[in-house]
């Protein structure tokens, strides 16, 4: 068995079993975790618009902090953009999930992906050198920022080097490359990027105790 | 014994012009990645050099690759080469049989001790001696007594190469390579099912002309001619990079010439030239032809994965394991949130 072999069977297959255990643990944990008691009285009903509401508005930066949230909001989002692009709309990845999803959709031009992928890239960087370089978030950061920037990096750089080369053999890249997404999927259920499948249950939770409370949303 | 005549003076035999020769190896310098300093040196040593002894021993094969090297539409140079060698031993082409051909073997083996060359096809049965044997000689038995005195083995197919078809999962005969067994003298690997003809005779012609085997990869091929992926080469790579595939082989896509990735192309990670070489006196190559490359020159292709799926599919189980990651994950994400709940409730309590 070579190293592409390996990348492509067992090793994606365990990244697979830990990838769904381990979100389904956390997922489960944390919906099944008993309400905080609240002894006050709620000023407004905290019904699931409460939630929704702040689900939409935490998309956005608010006015107050527009000036100095703009552009890690503006980085964030090329980041994001740039992910789900590159992961859901190459072609060879649209294979992969219909390999076992059963169904494709349409992908996007490889040129198109590889732009993205670099902005993506580049935007990463740039929220690293904030995070490093901004005395309050390098107080608030710990090993789990900088490890899951890594584990987020790492499969966009190696795949942007696949179509590169630099001398190195197509099907090595390639194994390198699903290497890295393996150490990606181990690691996202419990780190930091696990806020993959819990955004909108955090969002919408703030919400709710948000609008219990009175604040404004 | 008689004077072997020199290539050069059985090429003029047979009416090959000055013109032509020099042709074969301008292109021969080309397709080995040579300076154009080096044709007149491919043509001197061609021409002056002795019949090249070669003894050639077919194993568990199918005759493929020496039907790809003889059945060529008209003869061409390369062929000429080819007759050109000394071809001392080969059981599909010698007129002799049985103790004749084997005589015929072991006179070119001495006559020609340390200087002859041995191409094999096919794999060599180890699981039972007895699966394939020949003048009552087991292949393993054929295979060490001829290459002792070689100057270089070729193991020419992926059958010989890496143990092709005969070797795959679950390999009855328990099938290996002849690099698996051959550790004393220089092998040259030139798989394929089959190898390029081209291929075949350019590596001869390298050894005829230098003496020495060429630069090799990983897995023992000529790096001249596995050096790059068929993906690399594709005259359909435009197509996959502006994203346009053929989802079926009677598909638009299909007709009109598109990326054939997603019908299983193993052209990424496949080593060859067929791209730039191609089959049947240059005519096409499978992908031209408008099937998917299947792999034919990497190790193990048989068993790597399903033909007509696309390379990055990954090779999952069934889904029961999967359902049983989300079930152990259910339970534990049940046991957690107990966890939570009883300090929870410690903290209320304390509180």
């Amino acid at each position: 068995m070579d190293l592409l072999e390996f990348a492509k069977g067992p090793a994606l297959q365990v990244a697979a079993y830990i990838l769904v255990a381990g979100s389904i643990w956390r997922f489960v944990g944390i919906l099944l975790l008993k309400e905080k008691s609240d002894f006050s009285e709620p000023r407004q009903s905290a019904g699931i618009m409460a939630a929704l509401k702040v689900i939409y508005t935490r998309s956005f930066t608010a006015s107050a902090f527009k000036r100095a949230t703009l552009y890690p909001k503006m980085m964030a989002y090329v980041l994001h953009i740039g992910l789900f692009a590159v992961v859901f709309l190459f072609v060879p990845h649209i294979m992969f999930f219909e390999g076992f999803l059963g169904f494709e959709w349409p992908g996007l031009p490889n040129s198109a992906i590889y732009v993205l992928g670099v902005a993506a890239v580049v935007s990463g960087i740039a929220l690293l050198v904030r995070r490093l370089t901004s005395p309050v978030l390098k107080l608030i950061s710990n090993f789990d920022d900088y490890f899951s920037w890594l584990m987020t990096m790492l499969p966009l750089v190696t795949g942007l080097m696949i179509p590169v080369r630099m001398g190195i053999r197509y099907e090595t890249l390639l194994a390198i490359h699903i290497l890295s997404v393996v150490a990606l999927m181990i690691w996202l259920p419990f780190g930091k990027l696990g806020h993959t499948f819990l955004v909108f249950i955090t969002r919408g939770t703030t919400g709710m105790v948000f609008e219990r409370r009175g604040a404004k949303t | 014994m008689k004077k072997r005549p020199t290539v050069g003076e059985i090429l003029q035999a047979k009416g090959v012009s000055r013109r032509g020769f020099l042709k074969y190896c301008a292109t021969t310098a080309s397709i080995l990645a040579l300076p154009p300093s080096m044709i007149p040196r491919i043509a001197e040593a061609i021409e002056n050099t002795r019949r090249q002894s070669v003894i050639w021993l077919s194993f568990q094969e199918c005759t493929g690759c020496t039907e790809s090297l003889t059945r060529s539409a008209s003869p061409t140079v390369e062929g000429l080469i080819f007759d050109a060698i000394s071809l001392d031993y080969h059981h599909t082409l010698q007129a002799a049989a049985g103790d004749q051909a084997e005589a015929a073997r072991h006179a070119a083996m001495e006559e020609n001790e340390g200087e002859y060359l041995v191409l094999v096809d096919g794999s060599i049965p180890l699981g039972n001696l007895g699966f394939s044997t020949i003048a009552g000689m087991s292949n393993i038995e054929m295979l060490k007594e001829t290459v002792a005195g070689a100057a270089a083995v070729v193991a020419i197919g992926s059958c010989a190469a890496f143990g092709g078809i005969p070797g795959a999962d679950p390999n009855p005969t328990g099938a290996v390579s002849v690099m698996d067994l051959v550790t004393e003298k220089p092998v040259i690997n030139v798989p394929g099912c089959p190898p390029i003809p081209m291929v075949m005779t350019a590596v001869l012609t390298h050894f005829l002309t230098f003496g020495t085997i060429p630069d090799l990869d990983k897995h023992g091929r000529p790096m001249t001619f596995y050096g790059t992926t068929i993906h690399d080469r594709c005259y359909r790579r435009p197509f996959y990079e502006q994203g346009k595939f053929a989802e079926t082989f009677d598909d638009e896509g299909a007709k009109a010439g598109w990326c054939l990735y997603k019908l299983g192309c193993k052209g990424p990670t496949t080593y060859n030239a067929c791209a730039t070489a191609k089959w049947n006196n240059g005519t096409s190559f499978p992908i031209e032809a408008g099937h998917p490359c299947l792999g034919c020159s990497e190790p193990n292709f048989w068993d790597g994965g399903g033909f007509y799926e696309p390379l990055s599919t990954g090779q999952f189980d069934s889904g029961t394991k999967l359902a049983g990651a989300a079930a152990a994950g259910v339970a534990l994400g049940v046991a957690a949130a107990a966890a939570g709940r009883a300090k929870q409730a410690k903290f209320t309590k304390e509180g």
